[in-house]
Order: C-alpha cells, then sequence, then structure tokens
C-alpha cells in the first residue's frame, strides 16, 4: 500500500469528512491503486517531455475591465442559511 | 550575547482595477453590504470565472517597476482551505508559475542604500470581509471584498532591523502608488502585510527558526511586530529553549503576538492547476509595451531633484516618495520658483496643513502656479514670509490665487519708512522700560523691540526696512 490510513485520515480532516472505519479501509485501498498506477510513470524516461499543467490547450483568456451590473442583496443572499443586517451570518470566527 | 534580526515580508495590495479579478462587479472600497456581487464572486455551484485582463497588465506593471523578470508562462493554482470568508472554499492564487520572480527594490538606510530581493509577485483574489458580533456570538460576512484582485509581493529574507522594513514597506507603496496600480491606503486595508522574523546569533550563517506573524495592518505595526518578536525569540533562545516555528497573531492594540497555529497545526493548502482558468503566455511585446508606459519612478525623481534642481538627499527623498508632492514641485519650479524655496514651503508649512487637516499629499487643492506666485509675492516684497505662512491655510480653502488672498484680507507689507518709523516711535513711547534698558547698554532688546513692530502691523512690516529705520531711531535715542 502506497497510502497509509493516517494520510487518509488526514485528508478526510482537511476535507471536513467524517469517515466510518470501512470507508478509510476502502479509500486507502483506492487511493493506492491510483497512486500506483500514476508510478508507472517512473519506468518510463519522461525527462525531455514538458508537464502537463492544463488538459486544454488554450491560452490568454482575458476579459476587458468593463463594471457590469451586480446581483441584489436580496438575490445574493437568496441562498443563505441565515441572514442579518444584509450579510450572511456564519458561527463566530475570530483567527 | 548580539542577536541579528532577519525579516522577509509579504506584502498584498489590492489593485484598482474598475472591477474584480473573476467577474464584472464593481471594485470599490465601501458600500452598502453584498450589493457589489454575483454568483461568480460568491462562489456558486456552476460558475465560471473569467480573469481581468488588467490584473495581469498590472500585475506585469508591478514586477517591472521591482525589477522583476517577468514569466513567459504562468498560471492560476487554487489554494484550499475552509473559512466562511472564503465562499469557494478555495483561493484561486498562484503557486508554481507566477507572474513575477527575482526583482529587487532600493531602500534607503543609515548605512546607503541597500538591495532587497524580491522573491515572487503573484496575482489572487481577496476575500470578504467579516464584522463580530460579540453580544450574540456570530459574525457577519459582507463578500463585496470578495474577489477584489491583489497581487501578493514576497521579499527575500534580506531585511534586518524594523527600520529597514518599514524604509522597504514605504519604497513598495510610493512604487505601487506611483505607477498607479493601488491606492495603497492603509486605513482601508488596501495594503497589508505578513511579517517572518527570525533571530540568529550575530556573525552566524544560517538562519534561525522563524515564526510568521498575521493581521499587521499598518506599517508601525509591522515595527511594531517585528521588534516584539525579535524580544520574544531572544528571550527563548536565552533561556536556553527553541524557538519553534509558528503562526502568530499580531494584536496591535495588546502591544503583543499570540499564538495562532503550531508547525503541527499549519495549513496544508493541496494546491491544484486551477481547471476554471487557461494558462497565460506572457507575450514580449506586451511586457515591452507596460515597460514603456512606466512612468518616472520614486528613485528616479530623487535622484532627478538632486541633479537637476541641487535639492539636498533629505529633500528629494521626502518628495520623491509623494505623486502629489513631486508634481508640486515640478509645477512650481516650472513657473519660475526656485527649487529650494519650493522644497521649503512643501516640506513645511504645506506638510503642516497636510496633517493638520488629515489629508494627503495627493489632496493639496492648489498647483504649482499658486505655490509658485507666493513665493514671488515675497521676493518681490509685496509680503513678509510670516504673511505668507498665515496665506498658506487660506489657499487650502478657497481657490483664490495667493494674490487676491492678500489683497482681499489687507495683508500687503509696509514697506513705507516713513510709516515704519512712526510705528518705531509709538513701541519706544509704550515701553520705557526696554528703552532704558537699551541706553544701559543691553542692546539685545532690539529683538524685542522688533517683535512690538511686527505686532503692532500684525506681522506685516517688511523686517529689512523694520531693521533699518530701527537702527536710525535708536540712534537718535
Amino acid at each position: 500500500m502506497s497510502i497509509t490510513k493516517k494520510e487518509v485520515e488526514h485528508l478526510a480532516n482537511l476535507a471536513r469528512l467524517t469517515l466510518s472505519d470501512d470507508e478509510k479501509a476502502r479509500l486507502t485501498r483506492e487511493m493506492s491503486n491510483i497512486i500506483d498506477f500514476a508510478q508507472k510513470l517512473d519506468e518510463t524516461d519522461y525527462d525531455s517531455v514538458k508537464p502537463t499543467m492544463h488538459a486544454n490547450a488554450k491560452t490568454n483568456v482575458f476579459r476587458e475591465d468593463e463594471i457590469k451590473p451586480s446581483f441584489k442583496a436580496s438575490e445574493i443572499l437568496q441562498n443563505a442559511p441565515q441572514q442579518d443586517e444584509g450579510c450572511f451570518v456564519v458561527p463566530r470566527t475570530v483567527e | 550575547m548580539k542577536y541579528e534580526t532577519v525579516v522577509g515580508l509579504e506584502i498584498h495590495a489590492e489593485l484598482s482595477t474598475k472591477t474584480k479579478i473573476y467577474c464584472s462587479c464593481e471594485n470599490s472600497f465601501g458600500g452598502s453590504e453584498n450589493t457589489r456581487c454575483c454568483p461568480v464572486c460568491i462562489g456558486l455551484p456552476g460558475t465560471l470565472p473569467t480573469l481581468n485582463k488588467k490584473v495581469v497588465e498590472y500585475g506585469i506593471k508591478a514586477g517591472l517597476a521591482m525589477n522583476c523578470e517577468i514569466a513567459e508562462y504562468s498560471k492560476q493554482d487554487r489554494k484550499n482551505y475552509f473559512y466562511p470568508d472564503l465562499p469557494k472554499a478555495y483561493q484561486i492564487s498562484q503557486f508554481d508559475f507566477p507572474l513575477c520572480e527575482h526583482g529587487f527594490v532600493i531602500i534607503d538606510t543609515e548605512n546607503g542604500q541597500k538591495k532587497i530581493g524580491i522573491t515572487r509577485i503573484h496575482i489572487e483574489e481577496d476575500a470578504g470581509k467579516f464584522t463580530h458580533d460579540p453580544y450574540r456570538n456570530l459574525s457577519r460576512v459582507d463578500y463585496n471584498r470578495g474577489g477584489v484582485p491583489l497581487i501578493e509581493i514576497v521579499s527575500e529574507p534580506d531585511i534586518r532591523s524594523s527600520a529597514e522594513a518599514n524604509a522597504f514597506l514605504e519604497a513598495v507603496r510610493s512604487i505601487l502608488k506611483c505607477i498607479g496600480v493601488s491606492d495603497c491606503k492603509m486605513q482601508e486595508g488596501s495594503l497589508r502585510c505578513d511579517v517572518n522574523v527570525s533571530v540568529r546569533p550575530e556573525g552566524q550563517k544560517e538562519f534561525g527558526v522563524r515564526s510568521e506573524c498575521k493581521n499587521v495592518n499598518s506599517f508601525s505595526g509591522a515595527v511594531r511586530a517585528i521588534d516584539y518578536e525579535r524580544a520574544r525569540q531572544i528571550e527563548i533562545l536565552e533561556s536556553g529553549a527553541e524557538v519553534e516555528q509558528e503562526t502568530r497573531r499580531w494584536d496591535d492594540m495588546a502591544g503583543k503576538s499570540f499564538l495562532l497555529r503550531s508547525k503541527e497545526e499549519a495549513h496544508d493548502y493541496r494546491y491544484f492547476p486551477e481547471p476554471d482558468l487557461m494558462p497565460m503566455e506572457i507575450s514580449r511585446g506586451w511586457v515591452e509595451e507596460i515597460r514603456e508606459s512606466l512612468p518616472e519612478l520614486p528613485h528616479e525623481k530623487k535622484a532627478r531633484f538632486m541633479a537637476e534642481y541641487g535639492l539636498p538627499e533629505y529633500d528629494s527623498g521626502l518628495i520623491s516618495v509623494s505623486d502629489g508632492f513631486s508634481k508640486l514641485l515640478d509645477d512650481t519650479v516650472g513657473c519660475g520658483a526656485a527649487p529650494k524655496e519650493a522644497s521649503n514651503w512643501i516640506l513645511g508649512e504645506i506638510s503642516k496643513e497636510i496633517n493638520e487637516r488629515c489629508i494627503t499629499s495627493d489632496d493639496v487643492p492648489f498647483g504649482g502656479q499658486a505655490l509658485a506666485e507666493l513665493i514671488a509675492l515675497i521676493n518681490k516684497g509685496t509680503i513678509s514670509g510670516s504673511i505668507a505662512k498665515q496665506i498658506v491655510p487660506d489657499m487650502f480653502e478657497s481657490d483664490k490665487s495667493p494674490e487676491e488672498i492678500v489683497k482681499a484680507k489687507g495683508l500687503l507689507q509696509i514697506s513705507d519708512e516713513g510709516e515704519i518709523a512712526k510705528i518705531i516711535k509709538e513701541v519706544f513711547e509704550a515701553n520705557p522700560k526696554a528703552i532704558e534698558d537699551y541706553k544701559g547698554g543691553k542692546t539685545n532688546v532690539r529683538g524685542f523691540l522688533t517683535g512690538q513692530v511686527m505686532r503692532a502691523t500684525k506681522g506685516k512690516a517688511n523686517p529689512a526696512v523694520i531693521n533699518k529705520q530701527l537702527e536710525i531711531e535708536l540712534g537718535k535715542l
């Protein structure tokens, strides 16, 4: 196994996911398979190949700096679970 | 033991583009909460960001002004973390292919000029803004700032004191303002920085373990945070313990930093290429076009003020960091004033007035023509220097020219010898004690008598004429 259960737990924690023991075992196996598959690359000589940074070959897709109307605050807040004074309300967060 | 401080800074500057970085919502400070938002900048699923070309242009411009190499290939990446000011749960930033790298900024230090390396400059989006409600145990989020374009400027650990850090921040601010990519208003949060500090025994080659201080919101705060961290780390080392690598939060009110995250809890951002945005291939033609558009930079202005105007380095330095002052100086000299006289007024009464009014050097309401006229009025003997000082506040209040203000307020200088002689005689009569003292050999009462004549004329008497007439009248005693 190229991925440990501990690494899966770390990733789950970063992604704010709670996993059962069964899920942890399954993900450890599946993620190891993915990594092993990618490691097949090590069998080839790719020194002269440029890494692919993007799946799409297009570059320089820009937008001009022109203002367009924003949405109304009422529309923006439409899906807010809780709102107050025109703002989204979240649990008190101070970092 | 003697310790050396090593500082590196990460400066975030909000760009003054018209729109946000990935959508066409207006980019401006203030306004009602959540009124400059759209599905893109509040991170709704299924939306597609599109990069504002001006952001790339401004990023390149900042890079060129700070002597960076501009990337031929650059891309954007997702920086993943959960925090409610970041609606997508990731910030679009740049990881391994930033827009600009390997630059430098020159700062003035006690020991002359010093080069501070710029590791990189990259573009990214700002997060929303919190207001915390301590009574109801909740926080409110306003996403107007979400998606506002930022550049992050990362310095090399070349800074060796809080004073150098301050000089570097001032230099970066003056450059960004000068090239017009950011208004750099600290009070509006347009310029913020994180401070990395470590200490090492003098002479040691390796860097010490560093801490990173977040939430530094002013230049003076950066100075205080660096001095505090230096003292804290030296105390730890002196006690025989080791400094931990950690992230701390600077509390400027308390004048202290607090532990935010230890090394073990350090963020793991899991950067990966942003699939929604295409990479950039920056043509050399575009880079050269932007280079051509760069205005005269602060350090170039300083050199010109010294060489062409013969101004002292001190004056040149202070004026060159301000666009408003530099323009006022050039225009005043252009209208025929002597550079040193113009500089004295700018750094003297005009600066004083700006501070009292809590405005900036860009907000001086009159131009070089008015200042040149004020200086000419003194040199022609129309008004005295002290009257000229009294006129400066009026120049901030009204759009009248100095000459019009002088006429309207009846402040013309009195240079008539007969009139001044008459006033001197009146002053003698009103101050018999001083005259006795003078006769008794106390010649220093002259100063007092001159002052009395000035007072009697409300400062309008020509000092040279007072001097001459006082000599004559005292001789008659």
